[in-house]
């Protein structure tokens, strides 16, 4: 679903360049959620807008859905991000004049849904995320926990597949914080890519793969989860 | 804690004799853990028995000489790459490999705590899937697995702590300490005791 291979950002140049990312090679599949971890400074962020279109790449490529982002007008990667990318943001990035549910549709809308349709479309998405009954509420109303709600029913209304999350879990605790990550691994068992970052190690072992940034490089990714039977067994293993 | 690896490590940098390495050893773990002689002589015989070693001839005493041999130094680096095998790694067992690991010339001490960063946060994985799977209203189950992730988070944070730490520090400094090798060192906890 999303795929970037041998991506470099360079900001600036001569010998004040800043290198944020440096050969990046990876790919995230339908129905993965994948969490991205490294130091500040590491390039995470920068990988997660430009695997979002929101930044271009300086050399390499990005694939999302099928689609190669350079050479695309503004107009075509705009019309991409609507479509097919949501984001979850640590600070929610919520429109404070609207409600819950206008916030949901705004991005339908946008794209040229009916309001009526995008309506109905954005109560399905907050109804699976438990907070139907806050549709009609201004961000300002609601919790920590039920604006992130919001945030994440936002990014994944419509038919997005790809899901960019840059620590979404803010400030909240770790019981909210854990709820976020369960409904982005809900998420990605529905069939999106899903991109965490973070720099939790317990929000990152939500994810099917953590892979690690240092100095712009991805120098390592965890293997394959084992089964998790031998660790709270309090007796002999069974023989195998 | 493996005495065998630090005294190891501590050969990697050059031929040393018996009691420069137990001084050395001291004064790199910041005197937390105190060697005592019989010790220091008992492993580096066994050391040399293994092939991981060799001494000069001559007789033995505090100032025969040491060297690390080819599968010393494979052994020493196959040490520092290792996660623990327990499902539980005790956090001063990392303490000490990346004690050890800041004064073997030619390591990367990055990819060391990499290493170990990423087996911790395998198991995390492990213990969040179990968590995943059982249903919410498993309480008990819940607060088992939370105590166990948070246990490791902490050695995870520890671990992300040195990397920076270690990156801040230009490598001479992190690895050596302030008093000359030769010299016996007073440091924070002898001074107290003298």
């Amino acid at each position: 679903m999303l795929e970037l291979r041998g991506v470099s950002k360079v900001y600036g140049g001569g010998p004040t360049a800043v290198h944020a990312l440096r050969d990046v090679g990876l790919a995230v599949a339908a129905g993965e959620l994948v969490a991205v971890m490294g130091p500040s400074g590491s390039g995470k962020s920068t990988l997660l807008t430009i695997g979002g279109s929101l930044e271009d790449a300086t050399t390499g490529q990005v694939v999302v859905g099928g689609a190669v982002l350079q050479g695309m007008s503004k107009k075509e990667k705009a019309r991409l991000r609507r479509r097919a990318i949501g984001f979850v943001f640590q600070d929610f990035n919520l429109l404070a004049g609207l409600t819950a549910a206008e916030n949901v549709s705004m991005p339908l809308e946008l794209d040229g849904t009916s309001a009526r349709a995008a309506r109905e479309v954005a109560m399905t998405a907050l109804a699976q995320l438990g907070i139907e009954d806050r549709a009609g509420h201004f961000p300002d109303d609601l919790s920590g926990g039920e604006r992130q709600r919001v945030a994440i029913a936002r990014a994944v209304v419509g038919e997005r597949r790809l899901v960019l999350a840059d620590e979404p879990t803010g400030a909240l605790d770790s019981v909210n914080s854990e709820a976020v990550m369960r409904l982005l691994r809900e998420i990605s068992r529905r069939g999106a890519a899903v991109v965490v970052v973070t720099h939790d190690a317990q929000l990152a072992s939500w994810a099917d793969r953590v892979v690690f940034l240092r100095d712009g490089r991805l120098v390592d990714q965890t293997a394959a989860p084992s089964g998790p039977e031998s660790l709270l067994a309090s007796g002999p293993r069974p023989p195998a | 804690m493996s005495v065998r690896h630090a005294l190891l490590a501590l050969l990697s940098e050059g031929p040393k004799y018996g009691l420069q390495l137990r001084q050395e050893f001291e004064a790199r773990t910041g005197e937390v853990w105190p060697l005592n002689v019989g010790q220091v002589y008992t492993t580096l015989q066994r050391l040399e028995r293994d092939g991981l070693v060799v001494s000069e001839d001559g007789e033995d005493g505090p100032q025969k000489g040491y060297s690390i041999t080819a599968d010393g130094a494979r052994a020493l680096t196959d040490w520092l790459q290792t996660p623990s095998a327990d499902a539980q790694p005790p956090r001063d067992e990392l303490l000490i490999k990346v004690l050890v690991a800041v004064q073997v010339p030619g390591v990367d001490l990055h990819d060391v705590i990499q290493v170990h960063r990423r087996h911790l946060i395998e198991l995390m994985q492990r213990y969040t899937a179990v968590k995943a799977d059982a249903p919410e209203d498993d309480v008990a189950l819940a607060l088992v697995v939370d105590a166990e992730l948070f246990r490791i988070d902490a050695a995870v944070r520890w671990l992300d702590s040195a990397d920076a730490r270690l990156r801040r520090a230009p490598r001479a400094a992190a690895g050596r300490p302030a008093a000359p090798a030769r010299k016996a060192p007073v440091g924070r906890l002898g001074a107290v005791s003298r």
